[in-house]
């Protein structure tokens, strides 16, 4: 089976490149593009430090032929923080320190981005459930979820007649 | 909008009185109005803005051009003569660049503990006649991919011819055992000239025969692997000038750089490590696995050279904390108060020293705990088996003994239907006291500490319990 073109809308930006039959996700992003925030943890879709966004989904990236998501928007962390500004939920996480090694940091903020654009007030249970495929070994889940309804809550102040109207 | 942050969910914020006495005596900080103005701030960790925007340099994420990957054809046997290896096949698959064996690592046996005088060198970087734990590595396959050095290392063929293995560490120590390990020559650690690390405080036979209660009882412990979130390995770059740069997430960049200049023969200003970002270590990344035979690929290609564990290789082979099998026996007066302790430790190294001998010295010297015992005999065995070398992981050699210890403590206190913090701070070591290492007891805070908790748990001492302290033996 020879390489093939993929392309892919890369954190807003369209980003063509060769992958070599059987290419993760996460490989092209690591090798073909070079976006490391993303991390391989097991590559066995067991850890969670892979994850990124595609349509707005978590998914383990690790395990997704890239091929299969060919044309999708996949959105990684370098794609979160615009202009360098910090969002809600890195802030967050920094203030609460919710963050020891930085290992697992990338996959759990990409799953409460989403978690968040689905459901601007999760609860603690939600938020649980949100990450409960993505392994800390070194800080300890409280943290990173105390980090998560943190950053719900400043988004919601930032943000009130959004969350309005998503009421 | 209800807040469903608060009130369980918030935390606790940091209290910054909690410090303001000992700030007010040292005349300095926030109060004192001197620039010691930590204690009780809030201090952010320097480098959780790299974290949480993905711009932390991991080793993984170096990609330097023309990276060649190394995969290890490891032993699938726990103990075994090596009759044969054949490397045709494996040098056969396209993209193979190069195999390496035990011949081609300049220094080829080593441990790591020889920088500080431990020894003897007992461990080969790959296997030269010769498995003893099943995961040890034999060759390493040097590759244009990772599937090809996959695909090479699954193709080397190896002929065994198994030998009787030992997992236990009382087994591994009887008359006629296996031999694990010939460069020891026995299957333990010899201190000084003595066959285990060893206590002899007092007389315990006579405290035993003298006590009102004996009480044994034995505690075991499995191996526990560190599994950090990102696995072990290294990738090494020639550079222009004939240096290696290695880029690791080694949790002792220069203990490693020093071994793996002397496995490499060569001088250590030859080496640079690049390193400090370590994605979880616990100790499980403080040998020296993957840098020597990374380096020795990327000199014999010219070309950098990644070699990383992948997860299965983690779990499998990286070294985790030592299983212990502990014997406790204490001979105890009516009152609670211990008057002898005998303790006999195994701690399994697995096949190769590692850090064990040094872990198991730890165990000795946290014997017999925080107790004023008079008379203590300990022996702790470092033992050699068929199991994964075990090393270094958080409090190694004191956490699992205290686990032993006060376990103990809890089962004579049920045992004599003592209240069990009674019955601690009654042996509690005070200043002054001769600890069974023979030095003396200073700034000891166990009686203030037990005395604390009980407050805050809510839990009764009697007045004289609650007057004891660690500056006198009063009320003893
Ligand atoms: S690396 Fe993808 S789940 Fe672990
Ligand atoms: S911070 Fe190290 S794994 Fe989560």
């Amino acid at each position: 089976m020879p390489s093939q073109i993929v392309s892919l809308v890369v954190n807003g930006e369209r980003r063509e490149f060769i992958a070599v039959p059987g290419a993760t996700l996460l490989a092209s992003l690591r090798e073909s593009l070079g976006l490391t925030a993303a991390k391989r943890g097991c590559a066995q879709g067991a850890c969670g430090t892979c994850t990124v966004l595609v349509d707005g989904r978590p998914e383990v990236a690790c395990l997704v032929a890239v091929e299969t998501v060919a044309g999708r928007e996949v959105r990684t962390l370098e794609g979160v923080a615009a202009g360098g500004e910090l969002d809600e939920v890195q802030s967050a996480f920094v203030d609460c320190f919710a963050t020891q090694c930085g290992f697992c940091t990338a996959g759990m903020i990409m799953v409460a981005e989403a978690l968040l654009e689905r459901d601007p007030d999760p609860s603690e249970e939600d938020v649980v459930e949100a990450i409960s495929g993505n392994v800390c070994r070194c800080t300890g889940y409280r943290p990173i979820v105390i980090a998560i309804l943190e950053a719900a809550r400043r988004r919601r102040a930032k943000s009130p007649q959004e969350e309005a109207v998503a009421r | 909008m209800t807040d469903r942050l608060a009130p369980t969910y918030r935390l606790a914020p940091i209290d910054t009185s909690t410090f303001a006495d000992e700030r007010a005596a040292a005349g300095t900080g926030v109060d004192g109005g001197g620039d010691f103005t930590v204690i009780g701030s809030v201090v952010q960790r320097s480098d959780a803005r790299g974290h949480v925007t993905g711009r932390t340099e991991f080793f993984e994420d170096v990609a330097p051009a023309r990276l060649a990957h190394l995969k290890m054809h490891r032993s699938d046997r726990h103990h075994a003569r090596i009759l044969d290896v054949d490397l045709s096949e494996a040098l056969a698959v396209p993209g193979v660049l190069r195999i390496l064996t035990h011949a081609d690592i300049p220094n080829n046996l080593y441990t790591p503990l020889k920088l500080i005088g431990v020894g003897p060198d007992d461990e080969p970087i790959l296997a030269v006649d010769k498995v003893r734990y099943l995961g040890e590595p034999i060759c390493a396959v040097v590759a244009e991919t990772e599937a090809a050095a996959l695909e090479g290392a699954a193709r080397v063929r190896v002929a065994y011819e198994d030998l009787p293995p030992v997992f236990d560490v009382e087994e591994a120590l009887k008359e006629g055992a296996p031999l694990v390990n010939e460069y020891h020559g026995q299957n333990h650690f010899i201190y000084e000239g003595h066959h285990c690390r060893r206590i002899r405080f007092g007389d315990v036979e006579a405290a035993f025969a003298r006590a009102d209660h004996v009480f044994e009882w034995r505690y075991q412990s499995a191996p526990i692997e560190q599994a950090p979130a990102e696995t072990t390995g290294c990738v090494v770059v020639p550079q222009a000038d004939g240096r290696l740069r290695i880029h690791s997430d080694t949790q002792a960049c220069f203990f490693t750089l020093d071994n793996t200049a002397l496995i490499l023969e060569t001088p250590f200003n030859k080496l640079r490590i690049v390193g400090g970002t370590v994605g979880g270590g616990f100790g499980g990344k403080v040998d020296v696995v993957v840098e020597p035979v990374a380096c020795v690929a990327a000199m014999a290609t010219d070309r950098p050279v990644k070699f990383v564990y992948d997860r299965a290789e983690e779990m499998q082979v990286s070294s985790p904390r030592a299983a212990e099998r502990i014997y406790i026996k204490d001979a105890v007066m009516a009152d609670g108060r211990i008057i002898g302790r005998k303790v006999t430790l195994y701690v399994d190294a697995g096949a190769y020293a590692r850090h064990t001998p040094y872990g198991t010295t730890k165990a000795a010297a946290h014997l017999p705990g925080p107790y004023s015992i008079p008379n203590v005999w300990a022996d702790c065995h470092c033992v050699f088996t068929n199991r994964t070398p075990s090393s270094a992981m958080r409090g190694f050699g004191v956490t699992i003994a205290d686990f032993a210890l006060e376990s103990q403590m809890d089962r004579i206190a049920r045992a004599l239907d003592l209240d069990p913090l009674r019955l601690r701070l009654l042996n509690a070591y005070r200043d002054g006291d001769l600890k069974a290492h023979r030095k003396v007891a200073e700034g000891t805070a166990l009686v203030e500490v037990i005395q604390k908790a009980a407050e805050m748990a809510g839990h009764e001492l009697p007045e004289a319990y609650r007057r004891m302290s660690s500056t006198t033996r009063e009320g003893l």
